[in-house]
């Protein structure tokens, strides 16, 4: 500015439309709220107090999920297992309390013990590896799928583990993971207050701790991050250990709202996590996205879910929904990827 | 930091080191230094032995002859954190910055400045973006938007966006390892008028190329290698452009190569 001679060039600034389209979770926010709108003026269910705290719910579920995979996929890594791992942390708790008779807190925290494991398995394959992450988890995937089933017929003869609701302590756990609560008319789930948390925490660690400074760094360019000095390998296990631990988080929510668990729990739901962080704005490569979009993402999965129902439509155009919803997505992605990103 | 070091003395000097892998010798006899202020430009082929004089010294590498001093005190480097240390930094040709990052972000990649402690403990958002900003503007470079993905800037603004990062954190003297060699002529221009800047504010700069014009434009010494060897340091009224560029092509070898090429080059189409 004081010596023209150093005055740089530079591309024509983008304009307030494209400074705006470059956050991620912005289409996700316009998708959201289209579909919203959809819902509420086709179907008369959707915007009463009982449609909505339906539709919140299921969000719910898969939000907490979906943020924790977008941070993931964020720093770079996929995990496949993290559906199948609801399954396996609420086997453990069941399995634990109604036939082993052990206390039902002490299930919990042996069920958030294994999910870690796991989790840290993971995490220990794909950094000292080098393998990607995608084949490495779609094989705990598998093998966590086998075990649910298996184990589960093992040892009760059966695929699912009732009875929950006479263990000792349960109501008092139920109040942190399968209560809820009246707010507007609605009979709102704790895992909605989980859900909300967990976005927000997730937020602010991901663009005001140094730790999501590095989320993004690793996801983005593994070799500069550790030439700067960023332990990629420390970063990798703590985003791999976040998911694991959501996957018992979720787990527990889901256990406690209905007091069973099926063995099949969480199975193909690992890909509606990772559409609803794609939609939410997460690249597949790593390096960007938000934890917003990533909840945003969910809710639209879970309107879309619940809205098909209230619209009594076969629930078969939910997987084709979602499909086009994820296209639209990576389409969008690519073009924000353009314009905001490399240029050599 | 370095009692000892007379302040006089030459930020970086070498005094006939080498490096030779077994049997074979990569780099033998070189004799150079750098003083604040100062650029001193490593000119030289493909396969001189340019690469192999950064590492040894950036500290990526332990030379097998010679000694090397930094501030006048000589040091043995075992990893590039002990050059650091001593305020030499290096900033090689990926210029390690992760593309989608905005800017002030990778400016403070793995040394975030923070506030608060423990669970609360917080990125100082707006310190890091006006140090950014100030910084780079002691380059040269006002951004409007600190906030723009670093992916955005031209690779000449990533160059000095670089530089300015190794300056921010201490470094005295810059190691540059080919900045210009990727860049077309107008990013290539900027990018010497950058490394002007940081010597006006005296740092002390290595700057390897194998572009004897690159070098000319900012260079006050100039050392030449060819095949493993020196072929001299000069100082900028020790030589001329001409001299220099027929010095590191291999003056007489080309000039009997010429007419061979000037036939080879008319019989054939142009590729």
């Amino acid at each position: 500015m004081t010596q023209a001679a150093t005055v740089t060039e530079r591309p024509a600034r983008p304009g307030r439309g494209v400074a705006l389209l470059r956050r991620p979770e912005v289409g996700a926010f316009v998708a959201a709220f289209g579909i919203f709108l959809y819902f509420s003026i086709s179907t008369s269910a959707f915007l009463t107090p009982a449609g909505v705290a339906t539709w919140l719910y299921s969000s719910s579920l898969f939000g907490i999920m979906a943020v924790a995979v977008a941070l993931l996929m964020i720093g770079g890594e996929f995990d496949l297992s993290a559906g199948a791992m609801t399954g396996t942390t609420g086997l453990i708790v069941g399995i634990a309390t109604t036939q082993w008779g052990l206390n039902i807190w002490l299930a919990l925290v042996l069920a958030l013990a294994a999910a870690l494991l796991v989790g840290a398995f993971n995490a220990w394959l794909v950094t000292s590896t080098g393998l990607p992450s995608f084949i490495v988890t779609l094989a705990t995937f598998f093998i966590l799928q086998g075990l649910n089933l298996a184990v589960t017929k093992l040892l009760t003869g059966t695929v699912a583990i009732q009875g929950l609701g006479a263990v000792t302590g349960f109501d008092q756990a139920r109040v942190l993971f399968g209560s809820s609560f009246p707010l507007f008319g609605m009979d709102v789930k704790i895992s909605i207050v989980w859900w909300i948390l967990l976005t927000g925490l997730a937020t602010w660690v991901l663009l005001r701790t140094r730790f999501g400074n590095w989320v993004f760094a690793v996801g983005g360019q593994a070799a500069s991050a550790r030439q700067v000095g960023v332990p990629v390998r420390r970063v990798k296990f703590g985003l791999f250990l976040t998911t694991a631990g959501a996957a018992w988080l979720v787990g527990m929510l889901q256990l406690f709202d209905v007091s069973t668990v099926q063995a099949t729990t969480g199975i193909g739901q690992e890909f509606v996590y990772i559409i609803c962080a794609v939609v939410g704005g997460c690249l597949l490569t790593g390096g960007f996205g938000s934890a917003v979009g990533a909840a945003l993402g969910a809710l639209i999965y879970g309107m879309a879910l619940q809205g098909i129902v209230f619209a009594q439509w076969d629930s078969n155009w939910l997987k084709a929904f979602l499909g086009g919803m994820l296209l639209l997505a990576v389409l969008v992605n690519l073009w924000v990827r353009r314009q905001a990103g490399e240029r050599s | 930091m370095t009692g000892a070091a007379d302040a006089g003395a030459p930020l970086l000097e070498v005094r006939g080191v080498g490096k030779s892998y077994g049997s074979v010798s990569a780099l033998r006899g070189v004799t150079a230094s750098v003083a604040a202020g100062e650029v001193l430009c490593v000119l030289g082929d493909n396969g001189a032995g340019k690469s192999t004089l950064i590492k040894i010294l950036a500290g990526a590498h332990a030379p097998t002859e010679g000694t090397l001093l930094a501030h006048g005190v000589e040091r043995q480097f075992a990893s590039p954190r002990d050059a650091l240390a001593l305020g030499i930094a290096t900033v090689y040709q990926d210029l390690a910055l992760v593309p989608l990052l905005p800017v002030w972000r990778n400016f403070f990649l793995g040394a975030e400045i923070t506030v608060g402690r423990g669970p609360f403990r917080r990125l100082d958002v707006a310190a890091m973006r006006r140090a950014t900003r100030d910084d780079l503007a002691l380059m040269g470079i006002t951004l409007r938007d600190v906030d723009q993905p670093i992916g955005t800037l031209s690779g000449g603004e990533r160059q000095a966006v670089a530089i300015a990062r190794a300056v921010h954190f201490g470094a005295g003297l810059v190691i540059l390892d080919e900045p210009t060699s990727a860049l077309g002529v107008s990013q290539a221009a900027l990018v010497l008028r950058y490394i002007a800047r940081a010597r006006d504010r005296g740092i002390g700069i290595v700057f390897i190329t194998h572009n004897p014009h690159h070098a000319w434009a900012v260079g006050d010494r100039f050392l030449v290698l060819r095949r493993g060897t020196s072929l001299g340091e000069f100082g900028r009224d020790e030589i001329s452009l001409e001299a220099l560029t027929g010095l590191m092509a291999g003056g007489a070898e080309l000039d009997a190569l010429g007419p061979e090429l000037d036939r080879a080059a008319s019989a054939r189409d142009p590729a």
